[in-house]
């Protein structure tokens, strides 16, 4: 695999910065000339990722995200990575619907949304450490 | 993100400008249920034209106005939703609940008559 491109973004773990981390991402993939549908699922799978972060993996305060985007041939790979509380049970995070906190009124279909609108979306995680959020998706060439 | 309110008789239409995500659905859930206690709509319906980005936190944020609304015995709609909002309204199943309309007459006379 050769990387033609590669960013990376790092900033901390506000809400104000959700915008600008799908933002940014979605101004990297458009060198690959995606469809508007496209990049509309790259961003929203971002925004659930960063999202996640924020609200999960800091609920109990502050940290940096880091977002590092690679392009190769038609793909892009996203990681998003945070270093908060971690996820103890992956499975269960990913099940449509479920939501750790429902008294914020989440839909608990963040997972669900980046399955639908990625190729490819790989989990790691360790509690009291942290989580990485891996996602690929292959750009049909027009 | 702005918010613009239009009543219909008891149905409270609500048009929201800008992006809906977690950091903004915040402001628009407590705007929206200030709204509803002060004025007691029956119904509510959100205008999207002017959303060109919603993701599962704005899923959240909807449920949540329906769920207030029902709960009175009123309905929900929705019209001028975007296709790429369209998408993860389908995703989450939202159009099951929240009816989404082709334009906004068709979407007042049908929530008015129940």
């Amino acid at each position: 695999m050769k990387i033609d491109n590669e960013m990376k973004l790092e900033f901390i773990s506000k809400s104000q910065n959700e915008s600008f981390a799908r933002s940014v991402v979605a101004a990297f993939v458009a060198q690959l000339d995606p469809t508007i549908e496209e990049l509309a699922e790259v961003k929203t799978a971002v925004s659930e990722a960063v999202t996640n972060a924020i609200i999960h993996g800091y609920a109990c305060g502050t940290g940096n995200v880091e977002i590092l985007a690679r392009i190769y041939d038609n793909t892009v790979e996203i990681e998003v990575r945070d270093y908060g509380a971690g996820i103890a049970d992956i499975e269960l995070a990913r099940q449509p619907l479920y939501t750790s906190k429902p008294e914020l009124e989440r839909s608990g279909m963040g997972f669900t949304v980046m399955e639908t609108f990625m190729d490819k979306v790989e989990i790691e995680s360790l509690p009291g450490e942290g989580t990485v959020v891996r996602m690929t998706k292959t750009l049909k060439t027009v | 993100m702005t918010l613009e309110y239009e009543y219909v008789d008891r149905l409270l239409i609500v048009k929201i400008n800008g992006d809906i995500d977690h950091h903004s659905c915040e402001e628009i859930r407590s705007r929206i249920d200030k709204e509803i206690t002060l004025k007691n709509p029956r119904s509510i319906l959100f205008d999207m034209d002017q959303v060109g980005f919603m993701d599962s936190s704005g899923i959240g944020v909807l449920i949540g106005r329906y769920k207030l609304i029902a709960n009175s015995g009123g309905k929900a709609g929705m019209i001028n939703v975007k296709p790429q909002i369209l998408r993860i309204c389908e995703i989450c199943g939202l159009q099951k609940i929240i009816r989404i309309y082709t334009g906004k007459k068709q979407a007042i006379a049908s929530i008015k008559e129940c």
